[in-house]
């Protein structure tokens, strides 16, 4: 962080004199940290109108939650553009507002609307902007991580000065695909940052059943690159391993594996009875919620103030707000579409 | 006549030629695969061409079918115009994932803001006693999903125009190489030139039966038009050349012409390509021309064994085709 910190930071000469400030704040800019504050909100306030939708039977099919997980979705972004890539997961709703994307554009997916980014074709598992850089989210396990590994060698082949991230969760560091490609990214040496959004299930199935390594960073020595996990749920601690990364990945140094220890407070999906673990184990992650603990430091350390915040959080829900109207008020495709897009020709 | 209009060169050759002139002609065109660069590729197709256009260029991959195949895609998705070659057509078993769930729906999940032209080619087939998990013919499977083009040409001057003419496809096209005709030779002009996919060829013209065969099937039921000759039975040979989207319209066509149809293909007999094909005909105007049932010839229901004996029987020859084709003749609705 050292040596690209003066590079961006002109947000508070103070705040490098704090000597307990977390890097984070001190790289980016009051801008970018707003930026990033609304971004949390948007998520939480989107999935709880999901969540809201499905339980007053608006909405179809079946959606996955992050509630819980904004941290890791916004901190990751942090240091990336447009020309960088994402790849993400059946849990994508974060990515996806985290790399820039429109709400409204996305609950019309989710609604199943014409208006949607995928014209309704995709829904919540299958949101993608790739106007922003996203290559969508997806809804097999594993699937986006060699794909992320081909948008690197496409970045190297294109000599292009840009990183593609890959998210996925803890489930998908069993899959083959994740070893296939974490090997393939090491030997070739190609700009991937891994982000492994660990939160403790892979729908029922905990780590400690699932997995032979007790950190799944620990996986990164196998295939000879760093591996760090992090409090996920801290944004300042994620954004910092996420600038690490990036910079490692676009000096041509290779990829990075960073795990982001974090919870999702709501079920795996809609049929999700919660059987398998405990109401004190939930009450104490969201004791550890990551929003308030960011505006917590924003406060603590003289970045913004209480009004400040409030208006971070007013522009946020005007936002949400007009994204489902344009959603609602949207089309829904037409049938006799259904064939088109199979191909391009 | 100038040498270049009779040239012969192998199968194999002319794909190595397309692979070169799309690589010279077009930065964005890489080669993946296993065993593609110094040794050049398990049947010799890329050959040379990792000294021609360096490691880069020419990407030897980890035996890591899943995570290659899906390299490729990404790569595809980001502005590259990869070429992934499995080294035996069974091992996209291993890498159906990123084959059927990513590469044949991104566009269509993402509601037409992206595409995948991505090419896989496979080498697939028996006849060289590699027996069950190196002989398979699974193309059907793959012909079943919408978002994939799926072709298997036949001749050398195919299998280049073929290739270079997917390399201008935005969608993921797949290449069923059948391995007994890497070393057939046949006129391939020199430079560049495109075979559409889709259309069939008609190789053969007749009146009395009406054969669509697909990759080594053709030549075999070409072979069996000249014994059939012999019997004054007139047989027209139809080399399918593309299985999707699939050329129904010249089958039908050619039906209504000779009244009688054989299918002949490699693949498992049920639910393969020619349940595909009779089913074609059944739905369509060509079913009142019908003077007898349709004949399908496929693979027996069985795995690719390994004793030479037990692999002919396995599959159709040519023995099988002309017996299918006397019995068509004589049999009546």
């Amino acid at each position: 962080m050292d040596t690209i910190s003066n590079e961006a930071s002109n947000l508070n000469n103070n705040l490098s004199r704090m000597a307990n400030v977390p890097e984070a704040y001190r790289y980016f800019t009051l801008d970018q940290l707003k930026g990033a504050l609304k971004k949390m909100y948007l998520i939480r306030r989107f999935e709880e109108e999901a969540e809201d939708s499905y339980q007053r039977g608006l909405t179809y099919g079946t959606m996955h939650l992050s509630i819980g997980q904004e941290a890791s979705a916004v901190g990751i972004c942090m240091p990336l553009s447009n020309a960088d890539y994402i790849t993400s997961t059946h849990r994508g709703h974060g990515h996806c507002i985290a790399k820039g994307a429109e709400p409204g554009k996305m609950f019309a997916e989710f609604f199943g609307k014409e208006t949607g980014y995928c014209r309704g074709r995709g829904g919540s598992m299958h949101i993608a902007d790739v106007t922003t850089g996203n290559l969508g989210a997806n809804g097999i396990v594993g699937g986006g991580i060699p794909i992320a590994v081909g948008a690197a060698l496409s970045i190297k082949h294109q000599k292009k000065n840009a990183v593609a991230v890959c998210f996925f969760g803890d489930g998908a560091n069993n899959e083959g695909s994740f070893h296939e490609s974490l090997n393939m990214a090491s030997i070739w040496k190609l700009p991937v940052v891994f982000v492994c959004e660990n939160n403790q299930y892979g729908m029922s199935t905990s780590i400690e059943r699932s997995t032979s390594v007790k950190n799944i960073a620990d996986r990164a020595v196998s295939y000879s690159m760093p591996g760090i996990t992090v409090d996920g749920n801290s944004f300042s601690d994620v954004a910092s391993a996420s600038v690490e990364a990036v910079a490692r990945a676009k000096s041509g140094e290779g990829p990075t594996l960073i795990e982001c220890l974090t919870y999702r407070t709501r079920g795996h999906s809609r049929s999700d009875r919660n059987r398998y673990r405990t109401k004190e184990e939930i009450d104490a992650w969201a004791a550890r919620d990551p929003i308030p603990r960011f505006e917590g430091e924003l406060l603590n350390f003289g970045i913004l103030n209480e009004t400040m915040i409030a208006e971070v959080r007013e522009a946020a829900e005007r936002e949400i707000q007009s994204a489902l109207e344009f959603a609602k008020s949207s089309p829904d495709p037409d049938p006799l579409q259904v064939a088109n897009f199979v191909y391009s020709s | 006549m100038t040498d270049s209009a009779i040239r012969e060169i192998s199968f194999s050759q002319a794909i190595y030629e397309a692979m070169a002139l799309a690589m010279e002609a077009d930065e964005r065109v890489i080669l993946m695969g296993e065993d593609i660069g110094v040794y050049g590729g398990a049947f010799q197709v890329t050959g040379d061409l990792v000294h021609r256009f360096g490691p880069e260029r020419v990407i030897d991959t980890p035996i890591s079918e899943l995570g290659g195949a899906g390299v490729a895609v990404g790569a595809a998705l980001t502005g590259m115009r990869p070429i992934f070659e499995f080294q035996f057509s069974d091992f996209a078993t291993l890498a159906m994932e990123q084959i059927v769930n990513q590469a044949a729906k991104m566009r269509y999940m993402l509601g037409g803001e992206v595409s995948v032209p991505v090419i896989m080619r496979l080498p697939c087939g028996s006849g060289s006693g590699a027996a069950a998990q190196h002989s398979q013919s699974l193309e059907a499977w793959f012909a079943h999903v919408p978002g994939l083009k799926v072709i298997e040409p036949t001749t050398p001057y195919d299998a280049k125009g073929m290739l270079l003419a997917a390399l201008e496809q935005n969608d993921p096209v797949l290449i069923f190489e059948h391995k007994l005709l890497y070393k057939m030779k046949g006129h391939v002009p020199e430079g560049h030139y495109t075979v559409p996919i889709g259309p069939s060829e008609t190789r053969r013209q007749g009146k009395d039966v009406t054969i669509v065969a697909t990759a080594i099937m053709v030549a075999r039921a070409l072979e069996a038009a000249v014994i059939l000759e012999g019997e004054n039975i007139d047989v027209e040979v139809i080399d399918l050349r593309t299985l999707r989207p699939m050329d129904t319209e010249s089958i039908i066509a050619s039906v209504k012409r000779t009244s009688r149809l054989l299918c002949v293909y490699e693949g498992v007999k049920t639910l393969g390509i020619g349940a595909e094909i009779s089913a074609a005909i059944v739905e369509s105007d060509a079913f009142g021309f019908l003077d007898a049932p349709v004949i399908r010839l496929g693979g027996q229901e069985c795995p690719i064994p390994y004793s030479p004996g037990l692999e002919r029987a396995s599959v159709p020859q040519v023995d099988d085709i002309v017996r299918c084709a006397r019995d068509l003749v004589r049999r009546k609705i």
